[in-house]
């Protein structure tokens, strides 16, 4: 598929960006077929992360598969723990305890704050900015995985999320620690949105640049905030509404155009509802057991029988497939990865654009590699 | 090498004494120069350290270079799948020497948690030599920092001159690491027996 | 889930369509899609009923299993009729499917599950690609594909996704058995232990 006939094109180069390459945010390859500098084809490899996640866990048990999960989308394991527990918990018809509930939605919208904080480091890294407004972001990222720390016990790779609720209860002051790092949180966005949103070079390089529509992005299967900017109104915590997401007032920030700058002022405007998200969580938590009593973690069998269950992740619709046969084993376990189908639409998005462009589309649709390959 | 306490009493003078071995290693192991290389989730922790709180600048290792011609150490950090090994072994082979390598993460070690996977190397040492093995998924970045230090350790003692001397101070023909190819069913070879010739397996207490 | 195959029936004159029940209690009834009609039927199902974005696309190994059943049956036996139960062992054959989770964007509503079936986990292990109607099934097919082997006809570019391509296993399968790349561990398990003490040479 060319924009160009055949008979302009004089020699085109073939290049493979990655797998090791400063931009493609993991073990990526793309084989790019260039003319000039204008890319004519793309076709992404995928597989050099495929770790076995689904048939490592056919072979354990339902709760041993949750230290996995943390390993899909490591960026934010937080998300991926609660959206295999969601699974399990339809699966097996279990309930959440209340004081879980908050747990969850608070937890999850710190993962989406430092989640697109990262992003916004890593976004301006593969447009040529270094590692400048990486150290920013690094540094308001190690406050919320302080957070984690103190209460998973773990800064990455958090494993807390059970089936019916969490795996412990808050250290004491924690809540305090969370509001206080909640509050200060918009005076960064402010710095960096004083920096970023007005500059320059970032304009020059992000507006125009892949514009999504709407029905090709449904088409598509993109999920997330990548949906979002193309115009449409799809948000998976007001769709489904799982969890205690009803109890809560958010908006959802949506496009125009659908172009790598209005993927990158939604996230900027997701991490201000999540915010706001946060401090009625923080305000409403109530006292209670984090676990419900019914709920079983070691020696769970669930009922024979399937269920889809998916959450709105940072990066898109995260979403595990189960199947039981009644043992203590998932028969089938399907992790239905965002950033993979989010990179269905890759070639349209970069054919007859530079290649310096590919690197800030790629970025922009902000995917991590353990979940793409799992 | 000298004796410590003549070297102290003479700098309190003002004179400084050293071995050419002492200085040489000085300047190597206080500017490694690391490759841009994150597979996985440890490729997080390692950003996490080289940013502003854990600052691996100070160690020297700041300039991550993303070309394996300018690099002097491989930090593998994350889990190497069979088909990203026959990469790992061409980049280390780029590499010139001297040139190290960190296996940072349970994963790089020995496969890790996912090490029953058919598409996971069960360790990157099954294919090139490994200086350092950092365990820990993912190891903090104080855990990276420390292993960082013990290769600047192991640099610092390394020989240019005598039996025992490092592996880039032999003027003899330095050969690539054979790189694996993909066969109908596994990588081929499995592994590369010069490199990982582990003790044969014995039971507990036996 | 009854109004949506009867809505099917009526668009489709013939079309190949079967309630499957879900067990378990999460409620997620399926489709079962006859491969003759399945595009058409899925065409309806998202110009139709809007049911546009394709979420999910798995597939899953049922191996053939034995089934023993217990007929009860009359018989004559030494002039006396009585009830005879004679146990019988039958092999269900084994097959691939492939699932789909469809969700309704305007009507935020779902998931709305489809199922294939292959006709054998050998040869004939093909259904209908649904890539042409859902863009998103490209990829998730594709690894279908390459983990379990099942063809989809109509796909606009099949092979591997997630191996290599000169890859002839077919990992996600019931019956794959991982090549035994020399697991040393210096305090290993036994089930290490006794398949590297089996290996009559250093491999």
């Amino acid at each position: 598929m060319s924009h160009l006939p055949a008979s302009d094109i004089l020699q085109t180069i073939d290049v493979s960006l990655g797998p090791q390459h400063p931009s493609t945010h993991g073990v990526f390859r793309m084989n790019v077929t260039l003319d000039g500098e204008t890319v004519t084809r793309l076709q992404p490899v995928f597989g050099y992360l495929h770790r076995n996640h689904e048939k490592i866990a056919e072979g354990n048990s339902w709760l041993a598969a949750m230290p996995y999960t943390d390993r899909l989308d490591y960026i934010c394991p937080l998300t991926n723990n609660w959206a295999y527990a969601l699974a399990v918990e339809k699966l097996a018809g279990l309930e959440v305890a209340e004081r879980a509930e908050f747990l969850r939605v608070i937890t999850a919208e710190l993962t989406r704050l430092q989640n697109h904080t990262a992003f916004l480091g890593f976004i301006l890294g593969d447009m040529g900015a270094w590692g400048t407004a990486l150290m920013y972001a690094f540094r308001e990222r190690e406050k919320i995985l302080d957070l984690f720390e103190s209460l998973t016990g773990a800064r990455m790779m958090c494993n807390y999320m059970r089936f019916g609720g969490c795996r412990c209860d808050t250290p004491p002051g924690w809540i305090d620690a969370a509001r206080a790092v909640v509050d200060r949180f918009p005076a960064f966005l402010d710095e960096m949105e004083a920096l970023l949103t007005g500059n320059e070079i970032l304009l020059a390089r992000l507006q125009g640049v892949a514009p999504l529509s709407a029905a090709r992005a449904i088409q598509g299967g993109m999920s997330g905030p990548l949906l979002r900017a193309s115009g449409v109104d799809y948000d998976i915590r007001k769709a489904d509404a799982y969890g205690i997401y009803s109890r809560f007032q958010f908006r959802v920030p949506r496009g125009e155009v659908g172009d790598c700058y209005d993927r990158f002022m939604l996230r900027l405007l997701e991490a201000r509802e999540s915010v706001s998200i946060l401090r009625q969580a923080l305000a409403a938590i109530p006292e209670g057991p984090v676990v419900h009593p019914k709920a079983k973690q070691r020696g769970l069998r669930p009922p024979a029988g399937e269920a889809y269950g998916r959450i709105e992740g940072p990066k898109g619709e995260l979403g595990f497939y189960l199947i039981s046969t009644g043992t203590d084993r998932p028969y089938r376990y399907r992790v239905r990865p965002p950033s993979l189908i989010n990179l269905t639409l890759l070639e349209e998005l970069c054919l007859g654009t530079k290649i310096a462009d590919v690197m800030v589309i790629l970025g922009s649709i902000d995917i991590v590699l353990g979940e793409v390959d799992r | 090498m000298l004796d410590e306490a003549l070297q102290s009493e003479l700098q309190k003078r003002g004179i400084f004494v050293t071995s050419l071995d002492e200085i040489y290693n000085w300047g190597r192991k206080n500017s490694l120069w690391p490759l841009q290389f994150g597979l996985a989730c440890c490729a997080i922790e390692m950003i996490a350290a080289a940013a502003a709180r854990f600052d691996m600048a100070r160690f020297g290792a700041e300039v991550f270079r993303p070309s394996p011609r300018q690099a002097d150490l491989m930090i593998i950090a994350g889990t190497v799948t069979k088909k990203m090994a026959p990469l790992v072994v061409r980049l280390f082979n780029q590499m010139p020497e001297p040139k190290y390598v960190i296996a940072m993460g349970a994963c790089a070690i020995s496969g890790g948690p996912f090490k029953e996977g058919y598409n996971v190397l069960k360790g990157i040492d099954r294919y090139i030599p490994v200086d350092v093995a950092i365990p820990g998924c993912p190891p903090r970045p104080e855990a990276l920092l420390e292993g960082l230090i013990k290769l600047q350790e192991k640099i610092a003692g390394q020989r240019l001159i005598g039996p025992g001397r490092a592996r880039h101070a032999d003027a003899g023909d330095a050969a690539d690491y054979p790189v694996p190819e993909y066969g109908a069913h596994d990588l081929v070879p499995p592994f590369n027996p010069e490199v990982f010739a582990p003790d044969p397996p014995r039971r507990a207490g036996a | 889930m009854s109004d949506v195959v009867e809505a099917i029936r009526r668009a489709i004159p013939g079309a190949e369509v079967e309630r499957i029940e879900n067990p378990g209690p999460s409620g997620q009834h399926s489709l079962l899609l006859g491969h003759g009609t399945a595009r058409a039927v899925a065409e309806f199902l998202r110009d139709g009923q809007g049911w546009d974005f394709c979420s999910n696309v798995s597939g899953v190994d049922w191996p053939a299993r034995k089934v023993k059943e217990t007929l009860v049956r009359k018989d004559v036996v030494d002039g006396v009729e009585k009830e005879v139960k004679e146990t019988v062992e039958r092999e269900e054959p084994g097959y691939l499917e492939a699932v789909y989770h469809l969700y309704s964007v305007a009507g935020k509503s779902g998931p709305l599950v489809l199922r294939m079936r292959t006709p054998d986990r050998a040869g004939a292990a093909a259904v209908p690609s649904l890539t042409p109607v859902w863009k998103s099934a490209e990829f998730q097919e594709r690894e279908a594909f390459d983990l379990f082997g099942i063809r989809f006809d109509g796909h606009p570019d099949l092979r591997r996704i997630l191996m290599w391509e000169g890859f002839e296993d077919f990992p996600m399968r019931k019956d794959y058995v991982a090549p035994d790349d020399c697991e040393y561990e210096p305090t290993p398990h036994d089930a290490v232990l006794e398949r590297v003490n089996a290996r009559k040479e250093p491999a």
